[in-house]
Formats: C-alpha cells, sequence, structure tokens
C-alpha cells in the first residue's frame, strides 16, 4: 500500500537526515536514551479517547513508541512535529486506519468512551462511523456533490425517505459553510469543485454521518491561506459539537484552533499541555527547540 | 576566469535538441511505415475480396409444364420431391438446341450451379401459380462461369488460370447469353445467408459467422464475471501471502502459455470427460475462455491497483465496509479499464484457430447453427479452411471472409468504445 511507503520512507529520511544544526548530536543522545517521558498532564477530566502505551510498527520500524494520551470531550487538540515524527500514523490508529496497511502492527491500549477499539468485539465499521476522518488532500468521491454527502447516511441507514436525505445533506453542507456556494449545482460533479470547497465537502461528508470524534489529517496542507482561513473558522463551530484531533505542520494554525497541544517526535510524544503554555512555555528543550524554529 | 553557465550549456545544447528532433523523426517514420503496411494489407485484401459480393448469374426461359410436376400443386411435400435440375437443364437444351451429344450437353449443363434447383424449388414451393407458365429465372452459374466473368481472358493467351476450365463451346454459348442480356452479376446474398459448401457459388459466412458469435457469447458471459471477480478477490480481498503470490505466478505464466495447450486441455477435459459436444460452440467457448481468461485477470488487477488509495480511505473513512468501498467506489473506477482487457482478450479469442482445431470446430459443417450445441466452426477457422481450398472461387471467399472477420471486430471494438465512455467518470 501506498501510505506504508509514505510513513516509512518519511521515517528513514527524517531518521538519516537527522537534526540540522548544532543540536544534531545532543538531539540523537537525547532520542536514544532509553525512552524520553513525556511532560505534562495526559489526563483530561472526562476523556473521551484514551490511549495508553501505544506501539506502532511498520514491519520491522517502530513508528509509534509508548504513547500514552487523553483526549477529552469537544476539545480541539493539535498534534505537531517534525515530519516523519508519526503523528499521522497515530491519528490513522484512532479510527483504526492502519488496518488497511498489511505490515501495520498496533499495540497497546486505545479507548473510545470505555471501550477497547483494537479489541475483537468491536465492529470496525461502527468505530469508523463514530470516528470520522478528514484528509491531508481533499478526495472527494468522483460523484456529484449530493451524492458525496449522501453516501455516509444512506450506507448506515441514518434517513428513512429521500426528504430526510435531503434535509441531511443540506444541515451538513451549511454546517461545513459550503451549502451558500453549492445549492443551485448539488448534481454536479464533487471533484468540479476547488480545493478549498472540496476539503470542505469532505468535511460534509463526514458530518453528515454525525461522528462523535473528527480526526483531520493536515486537513489544510493543500490549500490557499483564506480557504485554510474557512477551513479554521468551520474546527471552531465543529469544535462545539464534536471533539476534534488535528495534525498539523502549521504551528501557527496549532496556535490558532487548538485548546491543547502535542508534541510528537521520531514516534514518541514529547510534550502535551495547554496550546498556549506549550508555545509561550515549552518545557522539554526537544519541543522548545521546535517551535522556535531549530529543527522541522 | 570560470566559464558562465550559459556558456557551458551553448556547447551541448544543440545536441540536446538534435537527439530530441532525431527522436520525433523515427516516431514519425515508425508510424508510417506502420500505415503503409496496414494500407498494403487492406488493399490486399479489398482488393481480392470486394468481388466475392457479387455472384454471377444466368435469367432462363423456364417452361414450367404442369405434367413435370404432380398433380397436387398445393402440396408442398409433392412439389419438393419434382425433378427441378432436369427442369434447368430442360431450359439449357431449349435455349442451345445445338448441343445434342452427350459431351456437350454434359458441358452445358455445367454453366449453372448445381445449387440452382434448390433456389428454384424453393421459389415455386412459394408461389405454386408459377406452374404452367413460362417464366425467366435468375440462376446461379457455376464458379467457372463466375470465375470467366469477373476475370475475363485477355487476348488470345487463353486468359488467367481458372478461367481455362471452360471449354470453346462453353465461352461461345456465355457470349451468346451475355449479348442477350441473359449474363449479369448480381449482389451475392449467397454469400451472406449460406454455411460452408464444396461449391464456391454456394459457400456463405453466415455459418461461420453464427458460429463465432455464440462462440465469442459463451466466452464473454464466462470469461468477463469470473476473471474480473478473480481481479477483484486477489486484488482487494485476499490475504497477501505465499499463495496469493503463487496463484499470481501462475496467473502470469497461463497468459503465456501457447493457446493449442488450452486445446488440448479442453479436448482432454471438457469433452472427453465431461462430455460436452464436439465441435460446439459451447466447447469452443470453454476454452477461449480458459485463454481469455488470465489477460482479464492481469488487466484487472492493473486497474484496480491504479486506482488511488485516496478514495478507498475516504470510502473507509465514512464507514463504509470493504464490500461497499469495492463495489460503489473501486470497481466503477477501474470498470473501463477492465473492459479494455476484456476486449483484448476477446479480440484475440476471436482470432484464435489453434484451439479450436483441437475440440472439433476445424470441420466442414454445412448447416447454420442454431444454438451452443450444434456443430459449427468459426470465422478464423474458415478462413483457413477456404485458403486451403483448390477452387479459384474460393481465393475472393478467403479474403471477403476477412473482412467479415475484421468487420465483427471493429464492431465488437466499438461496443466496448461505448461503454466505456458510458462508464468513464471525470475526475
Amino acid at each position: 500500500m501506498r501510505a506504508a511507503e509514505d510513513t516509512t520512507m518519511e521515517t528513514t529520511n527524517d531518521q538519516a537526515a537527522g537534526i540540522p544544526g548544532g543540536t544534531q548530536k545532543e538531539d540523537e543522545k537525547l532520542t536514544s536514551e532509553a525512552a524520553i517521558e513525556t511532560v505534562g498532564d495526559i489526563t483530561v477530566e472526562n476523556p473521551r479517547i484514551q490511549c495508553h502505551n501505544v506501539d506502532v510498527f511498520y514491519g520491522d520500524k517502530q513508528a509509534i513508541k509508548n504513547v500514552s494520551i487523553e483526549i477529552g470531550r469537544n476539545e480541539v487538540i493539535a498534534m505537531i512535529g517534525p515530519s516523519g515524527c508519526g503523528k499521522s500514523t497515530f491519528l490513522r490508529c484512532l479510527n483504526r486506519m492502519n488496518d488497511i496497511i498489511e505490515s501495520c502492527v498496533v499495540k497497546g491500549d486505545i479507548q473510545l468512551d470505555g471501550n477497547n477499539i483494537y479489541s475483537k468485539s468491536t465492529d470496525v465499521v461502527t468505530l469508523r462511523a463514530q470516528v470520522g476522518m478528514v484528509f491531508q488532500r481533499p478526495n472527494p468521491f468522483p460523484k456529484s456533490i449530493y451524492e458525496n454527502v449522501a453516501y455516509g447516511p444512506r450506507i448506515h441507514g441514518l434517513v428513512d425517505s429521500k426528504i430526510d436525505l435531503d434535509e441531511a445533506v443540506e444541515n451538513s453542507l451549511r454546517r461545513a459553510g459550503l451549502w451558500d456556494e453549492v445549492k443551485d449545482r448539488l448534481q454536479q460533479p464533487g471533484t468540479g469543485l476547488s480545493g478549498g470547497q472540496q476539503q470542505r465537502l469532505c468535511i460534509a461528508r463526514t458530518i453528515a454521518v454525525r461522528p462523535e470524534v473528527i480526526l483531520m489529517d493536515e486537513p489544510c496542507s493543500a490549500l490557499d491561506p483564506i480557504a485554510t482561513a474557512k477551513i479554521e473558522e468551520l474546527m471552531d463551530e465543529l469544535s462545539q459539537n464534536y471533539t476534534i484531533v488535528i495534525v498539523t505542520h502549521s504551528m501557527q494554525q496549532a496556535a490558532r484552533v487548538s485548546k491543547r497541544t502535542a508534541y510528537f517526535h521520531l514516534g514518541e510524544l514529547v510534550e502535551v499541555g495547554d496550546t498556549r503554555r506549550i508555545f509561550t512555555n515549552p518545557q522539554h528543550r526537544l519541543t522548545e527547540g521546535y517551535i522556535t524554529g531549530r529543527f522541522g | 576566469m570560470e566559464q558562465r553557465t550559459v556558456d557551458l550549456m551553448q556547447k551541448r545544447l544543440k545536441r540536446r535538441y538534435a537527439a530530441e528532433r532525431r527522436f520525433k523523426w523515427y516516431g514519425r517514420i515508425s508510424i508510417l511505415i506502420a500505415l503503409a503496411f496496414l494500407l498494403l494489407m487492406f488493399i490486399n485484401i479489398v482488393g481480392k475480396g470486394y468481388s466475392a459480393f457479387q455472384q454471377t448469374h444466368i435469367r432462363l426461359a423456364m417452361t414450367l409444364d404442369a405434367e413435370d410436376f404432380p398433380s397436387d400443386i398445393s402440396d408442398a411435400e409433392a412439389l419438393f420431391a419434382a425433378d427441378y435440375s432436369g427442369l434447368i437443364k430442360k431450359a439449357l437444351r431449349n435455349r442451345f438446341p445445338e448441343a445434342t451429344n452427350r459431351r456437350d450437353k454434359r458441358a452445358l449443363y455445367q454453366l449453372i450451379s448445381p445449387g440452382a434447383s434448390y433456389k428454384l424449388r424453393d421459389e415455386i414451393i412459394a408461389n405454386p401459380a408459377l406452374i404452367g407458365q413460362t417464366v425467366e429465372v435468375w440462376l446461379t452459374a457455376d464458379d467457372d462461369v463466375d470465375m470467366y466473368v469477373k476475370h475475363p481472358p485477355k487476348g488470345d493467351a487463353g486468359g488467367e488460370p481458372g478461367t481455362q476450365r471452360l471449354s470453346e463451346k462453353q465461352r461461345t454459348w456465355l457470349e451468346q447469353l451475355r449479348s442477350e442480356d441473359r449474363l449479369a452479376k448480381h449482389f451475392n446474398t449467397t454469400f451472406f445467408k449460406a454455411g460452408d459448401s464444396r461449391e464456391p457459388e454456394l459457400a456463405g459466412i453466415w455459418g461461420a459467422l453464427v458460429g463465432s458469435f455464440f462462440t465469442l457469447l459463451v466466452t464473454l458471459c464466462l470469461s468477463f464475471p469470473i476473471g474480473v471477480g478473480a481481479a477483484i478477490y486477489l486484488e482487494e480481498f485476499a490475504p497477501k501471502n505465499k499463495w496469493t503470490d503463487l496463484i499470481e505466478v501462475n496467473v502470469n505464466n497461463l497468459a503465456a502459455v501457447p493457446s493449442i495447450v488450452f486445446g488440448l486441455l479442453g479436448l482432454a477435459v471438457f469433452i472427453n470427460f465431461f462430455g460436452v459436444p464436439r465441435s460446439a460452440p459451447i466447447a469452443g467457448g470453454f476454452v477461449l475462455t480458459l485463454m481469455t481468461l488470465p489477460v482479464i485477470i492481469i488487466s484487472s488487477r492493473a486497474v484496480l491497483k491504479a486506482v488511488p488509495p485516496s478514495i478507498r480511505e475516504a470510502a473507509l473513512g465514512v464507514g463504509a465496509s470493504k464490500v461497499q468501498m469495492v463495489f460503489s467506489h473501486v470497481v466503477p473506477l477501474a470498470l473501463p479499464g477492465m473492459l479494455t482487457g476484456t476486449i483484448i482478450g476477446m479480440g484475440r479469442a476471436l482470432g484464435e484457430t489453434a484451439p479450436l482445431l483441437m475440440i472439433g470446430m476445424m470441420a466442414f459443417v454445412v448447416d447454420i447453427p442454431g444454438s451452443l450445441f450444434d456443430s459449427s466452426t468459426a470465422l478464423p477457422v474458415q478462413i483457413y479452411l477456404w485458403a486451403d481450398s483448390p477452387e479459384r472461387g474460393f481465393e475472393e471467399r478467403t479474403s471477403a471472409a476477412i473482412m467479415v472477420l475484421l468487420a465483427f471486430l471493429v464492431v465488437m471494438n466499438a461496443a466496448a468504445v461505448y461503454l466505456r465512455k458510458r462508464f468513464e467518470r471525470k475526475w
């Protein structure tokens, strides 16, 4: 699978390239030491997702090392870190998207509302309906705008009639801030929209299923600043009803949209905390190095 | 002083552009050569074959005396038994009373095809009121006459080979007929309506065409669902382990197996073991299915692989199950490519002769097959059989049959292109 190759390649590249500048040796020393103790409070009150000692392997390569974190209800948490640090891999564990990668093995314990999502009794289809996902590149189905949004409710049987379905589609598009732009051309292909519109269509498609958690994997990295601003606004609105986990390369974005931030480094969770504190007063020197732009 | 990049580049730039131009010309020349050969082939085939679409007929005044027919002319069965070739002979004798001895009479009778009496019979049975009258009837001429008319001898050298098969006397009779407007070329309906025959003027392509159609129908109905199903399973559902690797290697090897081997397999398994009727389109279809399957599986897997992973992720991300993901998102995107692979396989199957030889479709079959279980032959086999016949009339029919085969192929491909266009999704 391509995703697997991508991720492993990134990891190797990063390890080969190392970290530029004088910090290289020190950082290598740091990361080669037994394990990094996560700085900051990983627990939250009223958690929705609890991860304990999660390890992820791609074949022989370990992409995630012993990560534990809790994610609260209706919280926006950003995951930042240099490329290849495993933040996307970790995100994809939360709705078992890594299952489609043949060589990927996930160990540890991830609970959604107290149920282990990797247990045998968990149905992966149900899980993915509860934990929706928005991907890095907009990936609408090559179908009409209407069909894109209607697909989820239809396969899950969330609506009984055509009228209900129309309403669900309209609601989802409205909440994604796309309704006014597309209401007159619902039957046109979703792939004909601009990049930002496509990404909002993907968000509409995700919320049409009425998930509890939305995972966003660098949702704005393929978009221009105006489209990015719209998506960020949207995230702000969505955070009132949904738990949002966003992976981002842009620290400004993390600072703008999230309440909490988690910093990953080479597969390890280095620091978690209140976004403002992370950006103003990072405790770990790796976090500090990343935020001040010494590497990234 | 160090040289600037621009100056350094200049030296090689000319050579780089020259290489580009050279390559363009290589491409153009090879396309031209290909087109020239294609044109040559078409000119050759059409030039040789177009004359087969016409057939020489001779018009004779037939005196249909009531005494030559049974008394009850409304009884079709009784009419069937009447001596129609005798009637034709009588008409010929009436027209050329100078042929009195046995040898001349035989030469005279040879002008008309032995099949003409059947046509006359059918006409009279269809319209018994003709009995008792004298009617002018166009009768199919013999193939030697046909050749004489289509390729008239030049000068005194005796003309082209084949025309010499007519004696001096026969030629004189024909010239007399021609001067009376009793000799003419008509559109050759027999060629499109009849099955094979020993006589070129009675032989037609319809039997082989129907045989090929039935055979390919069986092939398509079996190989498309099985091949595409196997490809989808192997690509989307099967675990990746040494067993599936083994299957993949074997499928790839099967695609390269000479087709006659499949024919032997079909003979041993389908006909001898399962008792599928010999020479029938169903047996041919089974064998060609075996041959086509690897092609369809390999090409279908390739297009499934080419469907971007983002679509799979999008479907799984909204909670589609694997089957839903595959059948409502991946397969629709891969379908045009699958159809292309299928049409390549079917095109190969249409032109295949070797495996059909082994299962008895290399036969002289006169009847038009009416079902999948009747004995029949196929277009390429028919072409081979005719190309092998010594009669000159079969030479032009061979080329004409090739044209029919090519037309069949074009129609089939056009249908596939149409389907592909319909299923194609704008990305």
